[in-house]
C-alpha cells in the first residue's frame, strides 16, 4: 500500500474533480435548456439573458446549497460513526437534526416574525434548535463521569430524538392548516433556498466545523478502537470527542437550517467512500465533504427534472435512492 | 523506571476499592507478571500504570516524573498498553492498525513518512504478521489479531510495554507464540514489560516477577520462584496445586488438584 500522503492527493484530486463536474453539471440540469456559451456571453445585458438569469437566480444558488448541505451532512455523519463506534450513526442519531426540526417547526406554527443579521426566523429557530438538543444529549452524557459515555449518549441520542419527533407532532397539531402544510414540506427536506444570502448565513458555520476537523482524523481512528486504546496511543480522548461532537453538530445544524431534514447522506455517502479510499479518517473526511456535495448536487438534479410537473423535494430522492442502496450494501457480502 | 507507591482506586468516592493500596517497582529491563483471581483489579492496574486511569489515592512516578505531569502524547512514546480485546468497527487493515501506533510521534497534521512505514513493517515483522499486512483486521482470528495489536503497540516504540490478558482466548499453539515473542522482545530489544494474565504456567514460564493481587490487595510480590507456592495458589483461587520446576522447561509448573471446600 502506498504512503498516506500519495493516497491523499489521488484522493482529493478523483473526489475533488467529482465535485467539480457535478457544480458544473448541476445549473445546466432542469426544465428549461440553457447553454453555458450563452450565460457567460458578456454582450448581452444580463436583463435580457434569460439563460444567465436561469443560471444565476434559479439554479446556481441551489446547486451551491446542495454542495454545502451535502458536505456538511456526509462529514457530519462519518464524525458520528467514528464517535459512537457505530457504522449505522447518521447525523440524526444524537437528536441533533430532530432538534433542529423542532426549532423550525416551532417557528413556523408561532408565527415567529424576526430576523437576524439578515438571516430568517426559521433557520435561526431550527439552527437554535440543533444546539439545545447537543446541549441536552451532551449534558446527559457526560453527567456520570469524566469524558463522555459512547452508550449513554447513543441511548440519550435516540430517546431525544423521540422525543422531539413528539413534540414535533405536538406542535402540528397546534398549527392550523396552512401552517401544517408548511411544517410538513419543510420536513421533507429542500433546496429551494431562494437566494445567496441563506447560503452564506450556514456557510461559516460549516467552514468552521470543518477547520475543527482538520485536527481530527488520526484522533477518530483511534477512537473507533475505543476510547482507553485511544489514550493508550495519545490521544486526549475528552478533549477529541468534544470537539468531534461540536464540529459534527454544528454542521448538522447548519445544514439542517438551510435545507431541512435532507435524509440519508449522512449514512450512504461515508459507506460509499470507505468502499473506495479505504477507513483512514484522513481519507474518509475530505473524500466524504467532496462526494457528499457532488451527491446531494445530483439527487437535486434529479428531484428539479424527474417529476413534469414540477419539483420533488430532495429529501424525497435522497430517501427513495439511499435507502435501497443501504439495503444492497447491507446484503452484499 | 516506573514507581508507583500506595495506589487506590475506587470508582466513585465511598465505592469498594477496586485496588487498595498497592505499591509497584517496574525497573528497566523488568518483565513482571501481574496474577489473581476475575475482578481483582488487573485491568485497573495496568490502566493507571499507563497513565490512562488516574488512581484515587497514592502517586506514580515514570522517569523520575510524575505521571501526571506528563503529556498524554509524551506519555504514549514511552508507554504502550495493549488491551485484552480490539474491536475495529470500519475495515481498517493490519497495516492501518498497526500506523496507528505512530500517532503520539507525529503532529496533528503530520502525515507519515518512510521512516514511519519502515518502523511499522518491522513491527509486523518482529511479530510475524507480515504476510496480511493488507488484510482487513477484522477478518483475522483472535490470536492473529492479538500480535497485530502488540505490533502496533512496537510500532510505538515505547520504553514500557502493559499488555492486559496478551493470551486470553488464544489457543495453545498461539499462546507459545505469544510468549515465544514477548520474551524475545525483553531479552533482545530490552523493552520493559508488565502484563497480566490467568494462566500461571505462561507467567511461570515468562515472567523474572509477579504481583500477586487478590480483591485489589497486594498478596504477594517478588521473584516469580519465591513467590509462586501452594499457599499463594490456594490464597488467590481457591485452589489446592502442585507447584514443581519442570525438569525439561526448567520453570515452575502449576497443576491445580482440588477446589478448596
Amino acid at each position: 500500500m502506498p504512503l498516506i500522503r500519495k493516497r491523499l492527493v489521488v484522493t482529493l484530486a478523483g473526489f475533488g474533480l467529482l465535485l467539480l463536474a457535478a457544480l458544473v453539471t448541476g445549473p445546466l440540469i432542469g426544465s428549461t435548456h440553457i447553454s453555458l456559451a450563452k450565460v457567460f456571453d458578456r454582450s448581452i445585458p444580463f436583463a435580457d439573458n434569460t439563460d444567465a438569469q436561469i443560471f444565476f437566480i434559479a439554479r446556481l444558488p441551489r446547486v451551491l446549497a446542495a454542495a454545502l448541505v451535502g458536505a456538511a451532512l456526509a462529514t457530519a455523519g462519518v464524525v458520528f460513526q467514528a464517535l459512537l463506534r457505530n457504522p449505522l450513526a447518521t447525523p440524526d442519531t444524537l437528536g441533533v437534526s430532530s432538534g433542529a426540526a423542532l426549532g423550525a417547526m416551532v417557528a413556523i406554527t408561532f408565527h415567529f416574525d424576526f430576523a437576524f443579521a439578515g438571516i430568517a426566523s426559521i433557520p435561526l429557530a431550527s439552527f437554535a434548535g440543533s444546539i439545545g438538543a447537543l446541549g441536552i444529549v451532551y449534558a446527559l452524557a457526560s453527567a456520570r463521569r469524566r469524558g463522555l459515555s459512547t452508550i449513554v449518549l447513543l441511548l440519550a441520542g435516540v430517546t431525544m430524538t423521540a422525543f422531539f419527533q413528539a413534540l414535533i407532532l405536538f406542535t402540528q397539531y397546534l398549527a392550523d392548516f396552512a401552517d401544517t402544510f408548511r411544517t410538513v414540506r419543510w420536513l421533507m427536506g429542500t433546496l429551494d433556498v431562494g437566494s445567496y444570502a441563506p447560503i452564506l448565513a450556514a456557510l461559516p458555520i460549516v467552514l468552521l466545523a470543518f477547520a475543527m476537523l482538520a485536527t481530527l482524523p488520526r484522533s477518530l481512528d483511534l477512537i473507533s478502537l475505543g476510547a482507553d486504546a485511544a489514550a493508550a496511543r495519545g490521544v486526549n480522548v475528552v478533549a477529541a470527542e468534544r470537539m468531534a461532537l461540536a464540529s459534527a453538530s454544528l454542521a448538522t445544524g447548519a445544514a439542517v437550517s438551510l435545507a431541512g431534514p435532507v435524509g440519508f447522506i449522512g449514512l450512504v455517502v461515508p459507506h460509499l467512500v470507505r468502499l473506495i479510499v479505504g477507513s483512514d479518517h484522513r481519507l474518509v473526511l475530505p473524500a466524504s465533504a467532496l462526494f457528499g456535495a457532488a451527491f446531494l448536487i445530483a439527487c437535486d438534479a434529479i428531484a428539479r427534472t424527474v417529476w413534469s410537473s414540477g419539483e420533488l423535494p430532495v429529501g424525497i430522492v435522497t430517501a427513495l435512492v439511499g435507502g435501497p442502496f443501504f439495503l444492497w450494501l447491507l446484503v452484499r457480502k | 523506571m516506573l514507581h508507583a507507591s500506595h495506589l487506590s482506586f475506587a470508582y466513585r468516592a465511598g465505592a469498594a476499592r477496586v485496588i487498595d493500596d498497592v505499591s509497584v517497582t517496574v525497573a528497566a529491563g523488568d518483565l513482571i507478571g501481574i496474577l489473581g483471581p476475575n475482578g481483582s483489579g488487573k485491568t485497573t492496574l495496568l490502566k493507571m500504570l499507563s497513565g490512562t486511569l488516574a488512581p484515587s489515592a497514592g502517586a506514580i512516578e515514570f522517569e523520575q516524573r510524575p505521571l501526571t505531569a506528563w503529556t498524554r502524547r509524551d506519555l504514549a512514546r514511552r508507554i504502550a498498553l495493549v488491551p485484552q480485546e480490539t474491536h475495529a468497527p470500519f475495515d481498517f487493515t493490519v497495516l492501518d492498525i498497526v500506523l496507528m501506533g505512530r500517532y503520539p510521534h507525529l503532529g496533528t497534521f503530520t502525515l507519515e513518512g518512510p521512516a514511519d512505514l519502515a518502523i511499522a513493517r518491522q513491527a509486523l515483522a518482529s511479530t510475524g504478521t507480515s504476510a496480511f499486512e493488507d488484510r482487513p483486521f477484522a477478518t483475522l482470528s483472535g490470536g492473529e489479531k492479538q500480535r497485530v495489536v502488540i505490533a502496533s503497540a512496537l510500532a510505538q516504540c515505547p520504553a514500557l510495554l502493559l499488555l492486559d490478558e496478551p493470551t486470553a482466548s488464544l489457543d495453545l499453539g498461539h499462546q507459545l507464540d505469544v510468549q515465544l515473542l514477548l520474551a524475545g522482545l525483553n531479552r533482545n530489544r530490552g523493552v520493559t514489560m508488565v502484563l497480566s494474565t490467568h494462566d500461571l504456567n505462561f507467567a511461570a514460564a515468562l515472567c523474572r516477577h509477579l504481583i500477586l493481587l487478590h480483591d485489589g490487595h497486594v498478596v504477594a510480590q517478588g521473584p516469580t520462584e519465591d513467590v509462586l507456592t501452594p499457599d499463594t495458589v490456594r490464597e488467590l483461587y481457591g485452589v489446592d496445586a502442585d507447584v514443581h520446576r519442570h525438569p525439561i522447561a526448567g520453570h515452575l509448573t502449576v497443576t491445580p488438584l482440588a477446589r478448596v471446600p
